[in-house]
């Protein structure tokens, strides 16, 4: 009986040192794909390689010993002694393995919980393998049903909604105080990675522009060019301050160069347009009781790590509910890939029949000897619809999905009864002649 | 019929209401669009009731408490839906819909018969009159709503600790705009409804302005939305003051049109209990 395995290792189970050795660059994976179908009882196959995993996915005839198979194919592949391997590798299993793809592409198995490209890699992983032809009709319908999944989890739960990075919450923040970030202008003070990072978020959501300070002017003017944005000098800070609504500062001063009086009397000449003053030096440049003035908003570092803290638990909270979704979505997983077996059944049904059909109609005719045309027609179409009104009802019953029942049960009593051969109970022969639904590029970045 | 059918409205708003605050916690879009259309379908029909009845009374049913509530709900609507749909505040309608509903559920309670004109209310201006009033007080109305929500997100945000609130509510920003655009539209109503009623009052009770308590109160109403929107326009005020002002202001209207009218008797008292 076939069964989806999938055999890999990640960033929990792996060191890096490992993960490198074992990642397919994008130049081998077709290569890879010819060699993994060429084992033994792999009919299909998909190679998933990123930073964090690497996840060979296969159709194996032979259930069980596909493991052994891909392992073996891993290690070969890529030359490293299997022994060194299995402590590494992890594998799972029909209904497991259906589960663990799910969770993957749905980012729920990521080292940052809900992060998006996981899924634009299993689409890529995919595209490989509808180019160079070694999927079929179940992978094919198993990645097709892992990206809707994760489409799922995605709009409904929030696993992937809330910042998780100072930066990304310095936008969201910005956006909740200021509302459209279009026609808003940013300062950065001093330069850090944090806050030029945060910078570039907040022009990238849309803000309309930035100026520049810096203690030392001349790297104010590369900064302010780097970012197309005006160099201010740090002497005129306070006459400049009112063009700003968002302000990013990370200077090294030991001391405030903000006080409450000085933002008192800016947001005063603003007529109390807000001010959202994000200070990500230590020790802090923006005396936080300036917090308490009306219209001004002032972040440390510590308070918008606390909101990434907090985002971080909603994620955790969110992927229990992503992680009903994807049980709920195996069970349905499981009912098609058994109404696949239902497929190669009446297809087995149907052939059994037929050739007693052709039997019996040749020995007629040749029983009635000198038959003309017309008797001809009379005896085949007689024998046909005979066939077609018998076989009627088993086939229906056989396609009907019950729900107190496993297809399989009917599977295996109409084998039994009419008395099936078993070969071709695995694989579904019109299998070769379903195109597969989508092109070789999916979802490229 | 009509009496019934201004009443069964409130059935509307209620499920309505209970639909934007399922949104409001789920943030699921359906109950929100759901409750847009309750509402809708709420107002049409409680147009449809107010049509029904001008035409039975002869004249515009605009006079006793019960129709007074149920036009303050029905005002309350159609400025939310307009609000709604230029500017697509869904969170707003889990804040606004249970005010209309309370409206219209006081009303319900109340004896709905049509009953004989006041011969003073007979009057063309009493359509203008109370028209450009119940209006103007359902956009202050709105402005309540946004002003509340605007507190409890700039709470959160002065806070720091960003949960629940942070995520559903529009930003300070919008919430501060609709403040503004519910100032510049409602002020001017209200202005209208008061030299109206001024206009009307001279050929009704032979002065432009008697004291009366009601007057006293629209005037104290007038004062209150005046300073918030000189003051916004003059020194910037905006934000927290500006949203503190909308609230006290909305209590200012509840007591000029009910307050009034259980407590201080006077020459509006067209409307009680009674009727």
């Amino acid at each position: 009986m076939s069964e989806i395995v999938i055999v890999g290792l990640n960033h929990r189970t792996a060191p890096v040192e490992v993960r490198e050795r074992l990642a397919f660059p994008a130049d081998t994976v077709g290569h890879a794909l010819r060699g993994l179908r060429e084992r033994d009882g792999i009919s299909e196959g998909v190679i998933l390689s990123t930073c964090n995993r690497v996840e060979v996915c296969v159709l194996s005839e032979q259930g069980y010993k596909g493991v052994e198979h891909v392992k073996d194919f891993l290690a070969g592949f890529h030359g490293v002694p299997i022994v060194e391997l299995s402590d590494h590798l992890y594998h799972h299993l029909g209904d497991e393995a259906v589960r663990h793809l799910f969770r993957v592409s749905s980012s729920l198995d990521s080292m940052v919980l809900g992060e998006p490209q996981i899924l634009g890699q299993v689409k890529d992983a995919y595209g490989y393998a509808c180019e160079f032809k070694a999927i079929g009709p179940v992978l094919d319908k198993f990645f097709t049903k892992a990206f809707s999944v994760a489409k799922r989890v995605r709009t409904e739960t929030r696993v992937a909604n809330s910042a998780v990075s100072v930066s990304y919450a310095a936008v969201e923040l910005a956006k909740k105080i200021l509302g459209d970030l279009t026609d808003k202008v940013v300062m950065l003070i001093g330069a850090g990675e944090m806050s030029e990072l945060a910078a570039r978020h907040l022009l990238s959501a849309g803000a309309k522009g930035i100026l520049v300070t810096n203690r030392t002017f001349e790297r104010a003017v590369r900064l302010a060019e780097e970012f197309d944005g005006t160099a201010v000098r740090f002497e005129e800070l306070a006459t400049h301050l009112k063009r700003a609504d968002i302000i990013l500062s990370s200077t090294g001063s030991p001391h405030f160069i903000l006080e409450r009086e000085d933002v008192e009397a800016v947001i005063r000449i603003r007529r109390n347009r807000p001010m959202f003053f994000i200070d990500m030096a230590v020790p802090r440049d923006i005396d936080p009781d300036a917090n308490e003035i009306d219209n001004v908003y002032v972040y440390d570092i510590d308070d918008l790590n606390n909101v990434i803290e907090t985002n971080l638990e909603e994620r955790q909270r969110e992927a229990e509910l992503a992680e009903e979704i994807v049980v709920a979505e195996v069970a349905g997983f499981r009912r098609w890939l058994d109404s696949q077996q239902v497929t190669p059944t009446i297809v087995s049904l149907r052939r059994k029949f037929d050739e007693v059909r052709q039997a019996e109609v040749a020995k007629a005719l040749s029983a009635l000897g000198t038959a003309d045309p017309k008797t001809r027609k009379v005896v085949e179409s007689l024998a046909s619809s005979i066939l077609n009104k018998v076989l009627h009802s088993p086939i229906s019953s056989l396609k009907r999905e019950t729900d107190d029942r496993s297809p399989m049960e009917m599977v295996t009593a109409v084998r039994e009864i009419f008395d099936l051969p078993d070969e071709e109970a695995g694989g579904a022969p019109e299998a070769a002649e379903r195109p597969p639904e989508q092109g070789g590029n999916v979802g490229g970045q | 019929m009509h009496t019934i059918l201004l009443k069964v409205t409130a059935l509307f708003y209620f499920v309505g209401a209970l639909a934007y605050l399922h949104f409001i916690f789920t943030l699921n879009e359906r109950s929100a669009k759901l409750g847009r259309m309750l509402l809708l379908i709420g107002a049409i029909l409680h147009g449809a009731g107010f049509v029904a009845r001008y035409f039975v009374a002869g004249y515009t049913p605009i006079t006793s408490l019960f129709e007074s509530l149920s036009f303050s709900a029905f005002a309350i609507v159609c400025v939310f839906l307009a609000f709604e749909l230029r500017y697509h505040l869904r969170a707003l309608g889990a804040f606004v819909a249970p005010l209309a509903f309370a409206f219209s559920a006081s009303a319900a309670f109340l004896p709905g018969e049509v009953r004989a004109l006041a011969p003073a209310l007979n009057s063309y201006w009493l359509p203008v009159h109370v028209t450009l009033l119940f209006f103007g007080n359902a956009v202050f109305a709105v402005a309540f709503g946004a002003a509340i929500m605007y507190l409890l997100m700039e709470r959160e945000l002065k806070r720091k600790k960003l949960g629940a609130i942070f995520k559903r509510l529009p930003s300070l920003d919008v919430l501060d705009d609709i403040n503004y655009r519910c100032m510049t539209i409602g002020f001017p109503l209200l202005t209208l409804g008061i030299i109206t009623g001024s206009i009307w009052a001279s050929f009704a009770w032979g002065s432009y302005w008697s004291w009366d308590p009601k007057e006293v109160w629209s005037l104290i109403t007038w004062l209150l939305y005046a300073a918030l929107l000189h003051g916004r326009m003059t020194i910037g005020w905006r934000g927290r003051k500006a949203a503190i002002l909308a609230i006290v202001g909305f209590c200012a209207i509840l007591f000029t049109f009910l307050g009034v009218n259980l407590l201080l008797p006077g020459l509006h008292t067209y409307t009680n209990l009674s009727g």
